[in-house]
């Protein structure tokens, strides 16, 4: 499973991630509240700059990655276009393309191991008052691994569904699905217990 | 401590997985993606805590860039639409759910865990997504109510389905059901 992160280097990956999150955060939280339709315009255009300085193929990505936005943006157009109330209707379609593009632009520059550095620095007060974090770690790590088992061992399921008959695999196909992830969850438990379970010991 | 570990990471597999499996609809004909679905179970499977640590879990992992969410999506985007409410809100949903399966335990176990999907997948769930739509996209109650009723029917075929998906599991894996353990 690939991550979403654009498959090469560029300038912006050179930025520390904890640095990204804040200048999104507070990008958006003074976005938010703006109706002007210049102050917008302008932000969005300086996104678009932004992708552009990162690089064409950037640009493309991020455009691909907009692509369910670009239908839900469609439903509210056309709505605000009925009710002929334009103006409105174009400031909530800009600020949402603006907020999502440069949450996507964070996504698509940090990689992965970054942002999970982030997630334990996050988790690092939790841990000083007794929470085992080292778990948190240990869990991401799993779910990264299972998610595509899990995947795989449901599409041969699926498989074996259509080979047998003639109807298409419908919600059925969701109980044995739950059931491999039951008893991974029982064989990963007792694997872990067996090699001296979670101990409290911070990471190495 | 190991088990519920693995059972939180897991189930937020499980969440992923039903999102991903390709060549899949939970009814044909109807585009209703299984991840709702995949929501209530944690709620009536693993209980009200295990299955709201499990959904967080997932949520963590979207937002650091994996694309989990149905259709391949993901990233920190998907975190500032109007309609993120929906996912600010599927930890209540999953709490909720799986709340009502641990203190309701007298009946049939179909009926319970149906209710409880409906109480939490579909109650608490818009309880959060509607005003959060409202307040992020501008929006009234009604025209935010209109915009989302839609997905009502879908959810509710979800619910029924989580009550017998969740009765099967409890017959095959007694066990495993931690939300009546």
């Amino acid at each position: 499973m690939l991550a979403l992160t654009l498959p090469r280097k560029t300038w912006a990956h050179g930025v520390r991630a904890g640095w990204k999150l804040a200048a999104l955060a507070l990008a958006s939280a003074l976005l938010f509240p703006v109706d002007n339709l210049w102050v917008l315009s302008a932000a969005l255009l300086a996104v678009v700059a932004l992708h552009l300085v990162t690089g064409l193929d950037v640009l493309r990505y991020a455009v691909w990655m907009m692509r369910p936005i670009v239908f839900f943006a469609a439903i509210i157009g056309v709505y605000h276009l009925i009710t002929w109330d334009i103006a409105a209707g174009a400031a909530i379609v800009l600020r949402m393309l603006l907020l999502v593009g440069l949450a996507n632009f964070v996504t698509m520059t940090t990689a992965l191991d970054s942002m999970i550095a982030v997630v334990e620095w996050l988790l690092e007060p939790l841990r000083r008052i007794g929470v085992n974090t080292h778990a948190v770690g240990l869990a991401i790590a799993m779910v990264i691994r299972f998610t595509p088992a899990l995947v795989q061992k449901g599409a041969a399921l699926i498989e074996s569904w259509r080979a047998r008959s003639a109807k298409r695999p419908g919600w059925r196909i969701t109980i044995p699905v739950c059931l491999l992830a039951l008893d991974d969850a029982e064989h990963v438990s007792e694997a872990l217990r067996a090699r001296g379970g979670l101990t409290k010991r911070t990471r190495t | 401590m190991e088990r519920n570990l693995t059972f939180i990471a897991l189930f937020a597999a499980l969440i992923a997985a039903l999102g991903l499996l390709p060549k899949f609809t939970l009814m044909s004909g109807i585009p209703i993606t299984a991840q709702t679905l995949g929501i209530m179970l944690c709620g009536t499977i693993l209980g009200a805590r295990r299955g709201a640590l499990a959904v967080i879990l997932f949520l963590v992992l979207v937002a650091i860039g994996l694309p989990l969410l149905a259709g391949g999506r993901g990233g920190l985007g998907v975190f500032n639409t109007p309609w993120a409410g929906f996912l600010f809100g599927w930890p209540v949903a999953a709490y909720v759910t799986g709340l009502v399966v641990e203190k309701w335990r007298t009946g049939n176990l179909s009926l319970i865990a149906g209710v409880a999907s409906v109480i939490g997948g579909i109650g608490a769930l818009y309880a959060i997504a509607i005003p959060y739509y409202m307040l992020t996209a501008d929006k009234g109650l009604t025209e935010a109510t209109w915009t989302m009723s839609p997905f009502i029917p879908g959810d509710l075929i979800k619910c029924v389905l989580a009550g017998v998906v969740t009765q099967a599991i409890w017959k095959a894996r007694p066990e495993a059901l931690l939300s009546r353990s």
